[in-house]
């Protein structure tokens, strides 16, 4: 039944740009989740409203929605202010043109900007849970030693909180990887993409789609193992009932 | 912001949101059906009951419901024998199709949900219930299952939002759902942004009208778990036999 046709390299190769695609919306939605937890825990009142605003629209919109907001409209966007600056710039006989002429925004662009964008959300949330459930004791006892806030931050809540992030963080990572299946929809060619089309030309849809799940499913698997060792090491010299 | 184009369209958007609603609810109902056999089946001791609902709930977690949609929707059309036989009819329709691969995602994502929260069910109430001579269907029916139900609600919460999120992948297969809607209406005015947005202010909408709706249920169905109110205006001094023994 599993016979390829010889597509299989092909399927291979949109299945290393979908990892891809996972590993670097990850980075950015780490780095998303992070500010926002910040954000979220800091006494600045406005950057609570902007990071609740963020948190609270992004989980409420289908993923879906959003990519294709960005995809569309971010390139409209972008070409808009650069027009726009480059108009100014001639308006105003300024001595260089701080426009951009018509950018094109990639599929590979936006489809990892988006997903970054939305798992920094759940991140945040995740982040902000883990750093709240680092015990007061310890942060008063860097205190205590003299460290500064950020001392206290880089030393003890940091480390501290990994473990208790660790969980949500790996429910994210995997429900991100199975996200990127989306990007298939704005033309970038995953392994979703590659599996319609190699589907499509030998007129078996099924079977490419089952491989292509099944390789889903090794990720996922793979995944499973690494989280499951990273947090037995982040766990050690905890007390286990 | 062109909002003229929107209010033109709102009987699209309208209409969408109606067939949203429908394969949302239509699925979650099947989802919740199939769910309960599959997580009792899963909960077997007996390794060859338990495997297929297993491997059942792995595989539809483990993948992207796209690529399950995908599988149903084109897939099927490749054996001879579903072409030709009277199923065809049902997997000729995007509708149809998007309808059981939602479907049996959520069961899959809710068996697994109901496993966990029955797993969950505390010793002294199955002890007591053994105690009562309840036999072992009575038990899941009066005890096990009741409980469950009211300790997978916040999880199932969640589900429900997935589900709805997930359903503007029909918009992928044709559908014209809410999703659908925004798409025809970009393709057709060109307003990326004014397309996408309305849409996005629908499910926002409807997200908010799920998250109110479960925190009525979990108000009414976590009753018991609440902290007590004091009972009328007397200092906490005057009654401590009374909170004493209320926990």
């Amino acid at each position: 039944m599993l016979d390829l046709h010889g597509y299989l390299p092909f399927i291979l190769k949109g299945m290393v740009l979908t990892v891809e695609v996972a590993l670097l919306s990850l980075l950015i939605s780490l780095i998303l989740g992070f500010i926002g937890a910040l954000a979220k825990l800091s006494q600045s009142r406005i950057a609570n409203t902007i990071a609740g605003l963020y948190t609270t629209i992004i989980r409420g919109v289908p993923d879906l929605v959003l990519m294709m907001l960005i995809f569309f409209g971010g390139q409209l966007l972008v070409n808009d202010i650069g027009f726009r600056l480059a108009e100014f710039s001639e308006a105003q006989g300024l001595p260089f043109n701080i426009g951009w002429d018509y950018i094109d925004i990639s599929p590979f662009i936006a489809g990892v900007a988006t997903i970054g964008f939305i798992f920094g959300a759940y991140m945040t949330e995740t982040f902000r849970g883990a750093i709240l459930a680092v015990p007061r004791g310890e942060i008063e006892a860097g205190y205590a030693f003299g460290m500064s806030p950020t001392q206290v931050f880089l030393r003890i809540t940091l480390p501290a909180c990994v473990r208790h992030a660790l969980p949500g963080f790996g429910n994210n990572w995997l429900v991100l990887a199975k996200t990127t299946a989306l990007v298939s929809v704005i033309g970038l060619q995953d392994m979703v993409f590659n599996a319609s089309q190699a589907g499509g030309a030998t007129r078996q849809p099924f079977t490419f789609f089952l491989v292509v799940a099944l390789l889903f499913l090794v990720i996922t698997g793979v995944s499973d193992v690494g989280l499951r060792w990273l947090n037995k090491r982040y766990s050690v010299g905890v007390r286990r009932a | 912001m062109d909002i003229q184009v929107i209010i033109e369209n709102l009987p699209l958007y309208l209409s969408g949101l109606w067939v949203t609603i429908q394969l949302v609810s239509l699925s979650l109902a099947c989802g919740l059906v199939l769910s309960v056999p599959v997580a009792l089946a899963a909960r077997s001791r007996n390794v060859f009951v338990a495997f297929l609902p297993k491997a059942y709930i792995y595989f539809f977690r483990g993948t992207p419901l796209l690529v399950q949609m995908y599988i149903i929707y084109y897939g099927m059309a490749q054996f001879e024998g579903v072409r030709e036989s009277f199923i065809w009819v049902v997997f000729q329709q995007a509708y149809w199709c998007a309808l059981i691969a939602f479907s049996l995602n959520t069961a899959a994502y809710t068996a697994e949900i109901l496993r966990g929260a029955m797993e969950q069910t505390s010793f002294g109430e199955i002890e007591a219930a053994k105690a009562c001579g309840m036999s072992g269907p009575t038990m899941y029916r009066r005890i096990i299952l009741p409980g469950a139900f009211r300790r997978a609600l916040p999880a199932y919460g969640n589900e429900v939002i997935f589900m709805l999120h997930g359903s503007a992948l029909a918009g992928v297969i044709t559908i014209v759902d809410l999703f659908g809607a925004a798409r025809i209406v970009n393709s057709r005015h060109f307003v990326p942004f004014e397309s996408y947005i309305a849409a996005g202010f629908f499910y926002l909408c409807v997200t908010f009208m799920i998250v109110w709706l479960f925190k009525i249920w979990e108000k009414r169905w976590h009753a018991h778990l609440r902290p007590r109110e004091s009972l009328g205006e007397k200092p906490a001094a005057l009654a401590p036999t009374a909170s004493g023994l209320s926990d």
